[in-house]
């Protein structure tokens, strides 16, 4: 299964991956609109979050992992493996908001969403034709879209 | 904007920033390494100080919206032929800070660009052009000393081989070679990106005074170690890794100078590199310290000959001065394989502004009157001539090589490849496009495997670009243009520069 | 059959995941005693506050079971199991054998003999039927009295309030929440539930409900000698493990069903996992029963994945609650109150008590075994990491961790690029 791997080496903290995970997820698919108004009135936030460090930065968002701990932790049945696709996949309707995927994601993919009741983490940009926003953003293939 | 000194607003640059297009997204202020784009912390959005702008262009390169937009701010002083804008902003300068101008890349004044004034041949009705597409084009080029003659023999089974020994020679598939820009003026990833490069495309990239790190040793068949007048870096094992060794006495945008690569700019890489303790300024002096004469030129040609077992070319790079054909005579004759000649628009990490833009002479000149001189002595074969400084595109290549080149280096146009703007402050060590800096934090904005890819992109689109010139002009190989003056002809200039170049006008 | 699974919990469908992980084919049945599709039982607490319809209580889609291989007996009670000749039998009469048994059966509500607790209106509250029974109840009463200042006592009070009714809670120790909390987390969340209006009486337990002649639930006496008027009572102690089922066929259990590290009994091919089983305990080695969801579900996994030959160890149970007190969000992981006085412990609190807003570090010998977050919850994930992978903290990370902004470039480099940039495979 294709999943994105950063890598911190090359990731330049320009933070143009947030900002296009924030447009593929919104409502206008404008940067613009997304950025200025979206953001405020909606709660739009993007699934990745950029890690700084010194001179070291890097973008993470959900793994994806094979055994996720977020699925073994959710109470209602809104997060679970899709055995297809291989993705961990997030029911919003399911969701109660108890925040106990938060809690147990020890990579830290998982975040509340601003207004909602409801979480915020990454879908692999499922639906979108050129792969995930990210990784197209990125400057400095510091984020690849592979199968390893 | 407030007690600054007076001239601190005569800065060349202007951000402009579309309030329409602008979300405050902030991606510009962690790109300018000049810090010209901040964040206003009471005014929540981003403003701009334009006196620290330098023109690089990293901000509206990397605006997700296209926000911004680079352009000059020229001091509209009072017109004037001799005292251009320049001279007074440079005496501002001085007056406030007592120091020496310094400048980075190579030098922009308004002298003649020969490449500009030569035009090349095609074949019409007689000799008619080849195809590109359906003929072998041969590009392959040999650097290296040529004998004389060459004598066959057979071999007992009746095959015919050669009897003449050859000296090395270094094979290339391009006669198009990355320049000697040293590790510590760039970084390291750049090395293992022209490193890759090169193997790729079958042409060598030259190490630059700063050393070979042991982790680029694997690409020594590509690679053309350099031994300056600081010999950072030399030791046996870096002496016969490479497939070339140049030694260097003179750089075409400072010549007669030595270099100085400044102590924050050695971090633990470029001072294994090179050898120097960490934080300790390495200079390289003008002169190298065992070379006084060309007798002593001889014999470190020869010493090297002898630490490398005779097995690769020894090549000498000089900048292009005044007497250049001679110089260049005397280091063939004094057994140089490879004669290197660097023209005064070739590019630099820092020089002093003055030696930078005044000192020198055009390479396309130089070029004519080596291989000319070299000719007219009957000593053309002994050696192969590189002509460096300013080499834009292929139609620059194609014409050096008809002025008598065997390959050329392009310095310049390699960073530009990778993203350099030519802003022109490489010595401030903060290029925001991570190309002339150490500091990590910059430096891997210069992603190797993006860099290395751009690199074999222009090679091979160079390479193609010059298939079809040749193949116009009715050449498949590019022997036939080495030296082939009449393929050029001059338009514009007088009738001394064409006698220095050797070529006819356009129309005769 | 060569999968046979007592219990439709969670443990049961991670029991479920982590067999089909490994095989594919062979079938798997479930026996469950309730008649209803898996469901998450934290859920029944949003159920009764009306917050959720029951449409979302399942945890699986439909098609799970199918999809699963998996044939459900519901409504049915496993009434013995036979470990010799290694089959079950129900109380519908049906003797089943197995290759591999899986003792899912969770736990039963905690019941101590309070006199006047025989009788009607005395409700426990750990499934869907004690919710469905209080949701009716909650329209007729105005009072009502919740025994139990843990998990389930809040959540049923809050749930009750939420529908109208007047609540208080009674917890014996002298806070709420006494393992999962420390005293200020108790007392900012306690804060909370009174400024909406839940009564908490802390320090107080029943000592007698009172009925009238006709045996109709006048009241509670409570321990301090005040007298509580209410309609009913819910009895939320706790649960205890339920295994009895194993205890009758000889399998050994101590406070739960004891199993090894692969999730095993001392019984050939019978498995246990769940709030049933004591297993390992993820920072303290020893077997613990750690009545949890996410451990529950872990345990189901790895035992799932033994029972179909893979040899998996299983990592540890480790306490993890999540409890949202309206609107006010708190998480609690590991261990939150190490003992007074050991040495090798190490406490890091930073408290507001105007925001609402505490973070609790316990760190021993250099690594972070526990936190407490209110208010602030969003780096609890980062702050997981350190407790679950047991990383050690150099003094330069632990600032970070003590200034609240864990991050995943604190961890060591091979693990970092082991975890989230690992060498191609091929």
């Amino acid at each position: 299964m294709k999943r994105v791997y950063p890598d911190k080496e090359y990731c330049i903290g320009c933070h143009l991956c947030e900002l296009a995970c924030m447009t593929a997820h919104s409502k206008s698919q404008d940067l613009i609109v997304a950025y200025r108004e979206e953001r405020s009135k909606d709660g739009l936030s993007p699934c990745k979050k950029v890690y700084e460090k010194g001179d070291t930065c890097v973008a993470i968002s959900c793994r994806h992992c094979d055994e996720p701990s977020c699925v073994a932790a959710c109470i209602s049945g809104g997060l679970h493996k899709d055995p297809e696709s291989g993705r961990t996949v997030y029911d919003r309707e399911k969701c109660v908001g108890c925040w106990s995927c938060l809690m147990a994601c020890p990579y830290g993919a998982i975040r509340r969403h601003p207004t909602e009741g409801k979480i915020v983490k990454c879908d692999l940009c499922e639906g979108r034709e050129d792969g995930p926003a990210c990784v197209a953003a990125c400057p400095n293939l510091a984020l690849k879209f592979e199968e390893r | 904007m407030l007690f600054q000194p007076v001239n601190k607003n005569y800065h060349e640059f202007c951000i402009d920033r579309d309030k329409d297009l602008c979300i405050n997204c902030k991606v510009c202020v962690r790109q300018c390494s000049y810090e010209a784009h901040y964040w206003d912390d009471s005014r929540q959005k981003v403003m701009h100080d334009n006196t620290k702008c330098i023109g690089c262009h990293r901000c509206e390169a990397l605006c997700p919206t296209a926000a911004l937009n680079i352009r000059n701010k020229p001091s509209d002083f009072r017109t004037h032929n001799l005292w251009r804008p320049v001279f007074l902003q440079n005496i501002y300068k001085q007056a406030d800070t007592g120091g020496v101008l310094l400048a980075g890349m190579g030098s922009p004044v308004d002298i003649p660009v020969y490449w500009d004034k030569m035009l090349l041949d095609a074949s019409q009705v007689t000799n008619p052009s080849i195809d590109p597409l359906r003929e072998p084009m041969e590009l392959k080029t040999f650097l290296g000393a040529k004998p004389r003659k060459v004598e066959i023999t057979t071999d007992k089974k009746g095959k015919p081989k050669l009897k003449t020994k050859l000296t090395p020679q270094l094979e290339l598939d391009v006669p198009i070679m990355f320049a000697a820009m040293s590790f510590g003026a760039i970084n390291f990833n750049l090395h293992t990106a022209m490193a890759r490069a090169a193997t790729e495309t079958g042409t060598a990239y030259n190490t630059g005074e700063g050393g070979l790190h042991k982790s680029l040793y694997k690409y020594g068949k590509n690679t053309i170690v350099q031994v300056a007048s600081g010999r950072f870096g030399v030791h046996l094992d870096y002496l016969k890794a490479g497939a070339g060794i140049e030694i260097k006495v003179g750089q075409g945008a400072k010549p007669g100078i030595g270099g100085h690569l400044p102590g924050e700019k050695i971090n633990d890489k470029v001072s294994e590199t090179r050898m120097v303790p960490i934080g300790s300024d390495a200079i390289s002096p003008a002169p190298h310290h065992d070379i006084y004469s060309i007798e002593d030129l001889l014999q470190l040609i020869y010493a090297l000959k002898e630490a490398s077992e005779y097995k690769v070319p020894i090549s000498v790079k000089i900048a292009a001065v005044h007497n250049v054909a001679a110089i260049a005579s005397g280091i063939v004759r004094a057994g140089a394989d490879i004669v290197t000649i660097d023209g005064m628009r070739g590019g630099t990490g820092a020089a002093p502004a003055m030696i930078r833009d005044n000192v020198g002479i055009p390479i396309e000149l130089a070029l004519a009157q080596v291989d000319q001189r070299l000719r007219d002595e009957g000593i053309r074969n002994k050696a192969s001539i590189v002509a460096a400084g300013g080499i834009r595109c292929s139609g620059d290549v194609v014409k050096a090589i008809a002025l008598g080149a065997d390959a050329v280096y392009i310095g310049t146009s390699t960073l530009i490849a990778v993203g350099c703007t030519i802003c022109g402050r490489c010595y401030t060590g903060k290029c925001p496009w991570g190309i002339a800096t150490n500091d990590p934090k910059l430096s891997k904005r210069q992603n190797p495997d993006i860099a290395a890819k751009k690199l074999a992109n222009l090679i091979r689109a160079w390479g193609h670009e010059i298939e079809e010139m040749l193949g116009g002009m009715g050449l498949n190989s590019i022997e036939s243009l080495r030296g082939n003056r009449d393929k050029l002809r001059g338009v514009g200039i007088s009738d001394t520069e064409l006698d220095i170049l050797g070529i006819k006008h356009a129309g005769r | 059959m060569k999968y046979v699974i007592i219990g439709n919990g969670i443990a049961s469908i991670g029991a479920i995941e982590g067999i089909r992980k490994v095989d594919t084919e062979n079938e798997i049945l479930v026996i469950g005693s309730e008649d209803s599709p898996a469901y998450g039982r934290p859920l029944i607490s949003y159920l009764l506050a009306g917050k959720i319809g029951p449409d979302r209580l399942a945890l699986r889609p439909q098609e799970f079971y199918k999809k699963s291989n998996v044939t459900l007996k519901l409504g049915t009670t496993v009434s013995g199991i036979d470990t010799k000749a290694k089959t079950v039998s129900t109380d519908k009469g049906e003797t089943l054998d197995y290759e591999n048994l899986l003792i899912a059966t969770g736990g039963i509500p905690f019941t101590p003999p309070i006199p006047g607790s025989d009788g009607s209106d005395v409700y426990n509250f750990t499934n869907l039927a004690h919710a469905q029974v209080l949701i009716s109840k909650a329209k007729e009463i105005k009072r009502a009295v919740v025994i139990g200042g843990g998990l389930i006592g809040l959540k049923a009070g809050e749930s009750l309030f939420d529908r109208g009714v007047d609540v208080t809670i009674l917890e014996l120790s002298p806070r709420i929440l006494s393992l999962a909390f420390d005293e200020n987390a108790a007392a900012l969340a306690g804060g909370r539930l009174e400024e909406v209006g839940l009564n908490v009486r802390c320090g107080v337990s029943a000592k007698e409900i009172q009925r009238d002649a006709d045996g109709n639930l006048k009241g509670v006496h409570l321990t301090d000698g005040d007298f509580l008027q209410t309609d009913v009572v819910v009895i939320a102690i706790g649960v205890v493990p339920n295994y009895n089922l194993a205890k009758d066929a000889g399998i050994a259990v101590d406070r739960g069903i004891k199993v090894n590290d692969h999730m095993v009994t001392d019984a050939d091919g019978v498995f246990a996992a769940g709030d049933v089983a004591q297993a390992k305990d993820l920072l303290f080695g020893d077997d613990r029963v750690i009545p949890i969801w996410t451990n529950a579900y872990n345990q189901g996994f790895c035992a799932g994945k033994n029972m179909a030959g893979a040899d998996i160890e299983f990592t540890g149970s480790l306490a993890m609650n999540s409890i949202s007190f309206y609107g006010l969000p708190t998480i609690s992981v590991g261990t939150v109150n190490p003992p007074e006085g050991d040495d090798s412990f190490e406490i890091a609190t930073t408290l507001d008590e105007k925001k609402k807003s505490y973070r609790k570090l316990v760190f021993q010998n250099d690594h972070l075994v526990g936190y407490v977050l209110v208010g602030d919850i969003d780096m609890a994930g980062m702050y997981t990491a350190f407790v679950k992978f047991q990383m050690a903290v150099p003094e330069d990370a632990k600032k970070q961790l003590l200034a609240g902004e864990p991050d995943v470039l604190m961890w060591p480099d091979d693990f970092f690029q082991e975890t989230w940039n690992p060498e191609t495979q091929s």
